[in-house]
């Protein structure tokens, strides 16, 4: 009896980490090893992904989308991504792919940052990237970006709003708000930068904008916890925001859902998030993870990759925050059928409404941030 | 005017829709939980049937394009899946706790997989329609008081919620007695399952309109600890998961405006159930039962 029950249990073990791993297997790219196979002077690029993993419409897609774009361009052949499910498995799928002669090994995300360190060291004679952290190798170049400028020029443009409240969504109390997922530095980078500009706009316009912020948690499932999201983005609007900004990975999701409720606006993050709820999502902090990834393959090409940070910034569009027409994932959403013409329409038509006065301070004020002459302040520079 | 500013802030009536909004997955789950423990297996997959239930209501509403449907087969999908755990710690006598966690573990994993084969991603499902509110609530936050009743009315007042609590205090007594402590564990883990999925559904279809992976983010967890809070009452299962539901809500609107850190008001329900356990506040007892496999004429 004794041997049976623990068969049983076994068996249901075994289960789950089948049904746990093969998330990640499974989706990998199908015609990888083939083509491999037959074209093998090419070169071969394989991908870590961070949580949320391929379809997190934010940090993952965009990556992906890089690579897509590298491939069509025929730069690579093919690529390979793998999803780790947990932090603890990233080492061994970076180490897997640098075993498998990949050329170019990427590592998506803060939390990769050890488990590169240490299987860049293993391998010496490939290469590798990580995006949102430094790693100190010779074969590692680390890709970051400026998201303080970011959300500096994003904390302008609604603290510029809030006081349009002839704009329908707007009300009349001057409060924005910010929703962070996790409570840690990287996050607080974001909310220095966006409080940052609402308090530029303060001073530079008279006004007096206030911004609310609040944090889902401080573990990493309050970067999936959608409900909680919404909960927060719903006690913010009550308290007189009109306009909510979100460094909260999937958490944001809660967001777009009370924005439409309320009949208010969300600003998404990452990756262009506009289309998720149409004419609802003003814009988006778009970091182009893409163009950096794209960017580093190319070196790899061109063989003139090389190790260090390579910081992105709102120059050459590194990072982007689009006030008019549609942006990229909103476009591949509308070739792909995911949202209806009419929906692109609601989106063309939200962006018109935004005064012309604001998008050229706006420009302005990104155009001050480049040269050089708008001190943003950096959290991360700060507590260090 | 400080202080007033604060208190308006934290006294009205959205601080109050808040609480019950969050408390209703929980209140939910720990009604599954007491039905499970009630009987005499502690069902620590509630997390697990919750993420399922979430899951599946989002899938049955994208076919369907109805919600109800969808919670309707988040309920039935998950008391199958809470089948499982029966099937193996009732018929096999296994330990629970393992059961239950590879349950977790299986629900965590599989929702991801599936989200892959049937729409391609492995963060978030695609929006699809979702419950429309009944007045200021969604229909769930509603189902979940009556099924408060409910359980609070099968459990003390009809002969098989003494049924179920004999067999969970003392299975060779019921035993005995003719009752077959096997049917009654049963019915009682599958209702644990379904009461859990109904608050996987509340999230996914009621709450929000997407399924997002690992959405549930511990409040199965939560829930057990309202049961214990609640002392395997539902009506102190109620209660606590409203504290705790007031205690999240609250966090959230003094986030900036209190000199505290958030985390630290949230702790304070935790604070609590641990001291219900250690005896303090009123002695939290479980089931005697509780845990413990039934294996017929054994002493």
């Amino acid at each position: 009896m004794r041997k049976k029950s623990l068969l049983v249990v076994t068996v249901l073990l075994v289960m789950a980490l089948v049904a746990g791993c093969s998330g990640g297997q499974e989706a990998t790219n199908e015609q990888s090893s083939e083509q491999a196979q037959q074209q093998e002077e090419e070169l071969k690029v394989g991908i870590v992904l961070s949580s949320g993993g391929k379809g997190d419409k934010s940090f993952n897609d965009s990556a992906l989308r890089g690579l897509s774009r590298a491939e069509e361009e025929g730069l690579i052949s093919n690529y390979k991504y793998l999803e780790p499910k947990q932090v603890s498995v990233v080492e061994k799928n970076l180490r897997f792919l640098a075993e498998n002669g990949y050329d170019l090994v990427i590592g998506v995300g803060f939390m990769q940052k050890d488990a590169l360190t240490k299987v860049s060291k293993e391998f010496p004679d490939t290469n590798f990237a990580i995006v949102d952290e430094v790693v100190e190798n010779d074969n590692v170049a680390s890709i970051t970006f400026k998201e303080h400028h970011g959300s500096f020029l994003t904390g302008a443009f609604a603290a510029l709003m809030t006081n349009r409240d002839e704009i329908e969504g707007i009300n009349e109390q001057q409060v924005v708000g910010f929703l962070g997922g996790m409570d840690m530095p990287l996050i607080h980078k974001f909310e220095l930068g966006y409080t940052s500009g609402v308090e530029y706009i303060n001073k530079t316009e008279g006004t007096n904008v206030k911004a609310k912020v609040a944090y889902a948690g401080s573990s990493p499932d309050a970067f999936n916890d959608p409900a909680k999201g919404k909960e927060i983005a719903l006690a913010q609007y009550n308290a007189g925001a009109d306009i909510i900004y979100h460094a909260s990975g999937g958490t944001g999701g809660g967001l777009f859902n009370a924005a439409q409720k309320e009949n208010h606006f969300a600003i998404g993050v990452d990756s262009d998030q506009d289309y998720i709820a149409p004419g609802f999502i003003l814009t988006t902090m778009q970091k182009r993870v893409d163009n950096a990834v794209y960017d580093v393959v190319q070196s790899l090409k061109n063989d003139n990759f090389t190790a260090g940070v390579k910081e992105y910034g709102l120059e050459k569009e590194g990072i982007k925050v689009s006030l008019s027409g549609l942006a990229p994932m909103t476009k591949a959403a509308l070739e792909s059928g995911d949202i209806t013409e009419e929906q692109a329409d609601k989106i063309r038509e939200m962006k018109e409404m935004i005064p012309s006065e604001i998008k050229d301070k706006i420009k302005k004020i990104r155009d001050k941030i480049i040269a050089g002459e708008i001190d943003v302040p950096n959290y991360l520079e700060q507590n260090n | 005017m400080e202080i007033l500013e604060v208190l308006k802030q934290i006294f009205n009536l959205q601080t109050f829709s808040s609480t019950l909004r969050m408390a209703t997955p929980l209140i939910l789950a720990a009604l599954g939980g007491i039905f499970s423990e009630r009987s005499g297996v502690i069902n620590i997959a509630l997390e697990g049937m919750m993420l399922a239930g979430a899951f599946v209501a989002v899938v049955v509403s994208h076919f369907t394009a109805s919600p109800w449907l969808g919670v309707v087969g988040a309920v039935i999908f998950s008391g199958l899946f809470a089948l499982i755990h029966a099937v193996v710690s009732i018929e096999y006598h296994a330990k629970q706790v393992v059961s239950g966690v590879a349950l977790n573990m299986l629900a965590a994993g599989g929702t991801v997989f599936l989200l892959n084969i049937l729409f391609n991603t492995s963060g978030t499902s695609p929006s699809v329609n979702s419950l429309s509110y009944w007045g200021n609530f969604k229909p769930t936050v509603y189902l979940a008081l009556v099924a408060v009743g409910i359980t609070y009315y099968i459990l003390f007042y009809t002969s098989f919620g003494l049924r179920v609590r004999s067999v969970g205090e003392h299975p060779h007594a019921a035993d005995s007695l003719g009752i077959s402590v096997k049917k009654i564990r049963y019915i009682c883990v599958v209702t644990s399952g379904m009461l859990a999925g109904l608050g996987g559904a509340h999230m996914s279809v009621g709450t929000l309109d997407v399924f997002r992976e690992g959405m549930t983010a511990g409040r199965g967890f939560i829930a057990l600890a309202a049961m214990i809070f609640g002392k395997w009452h539902p009506v102190g299962a109620l209660g606590a998961s409203l504290l705790f539901g007031f205690f999240q809500a609250l966090q959230i609107r003094l986030q900036g405006v209190l000199p505290i850190p958030g985390e630290f008001i949230q702790m304070i329900p935790y604070i609590f159930t641990v001291i219900a356990l250690a005896g303090v506040i009123g002695k939290a007892t479980p089931p005697q039962a509780s845990g413990k496999p039934f294996k017929k004429g054994e002493r």
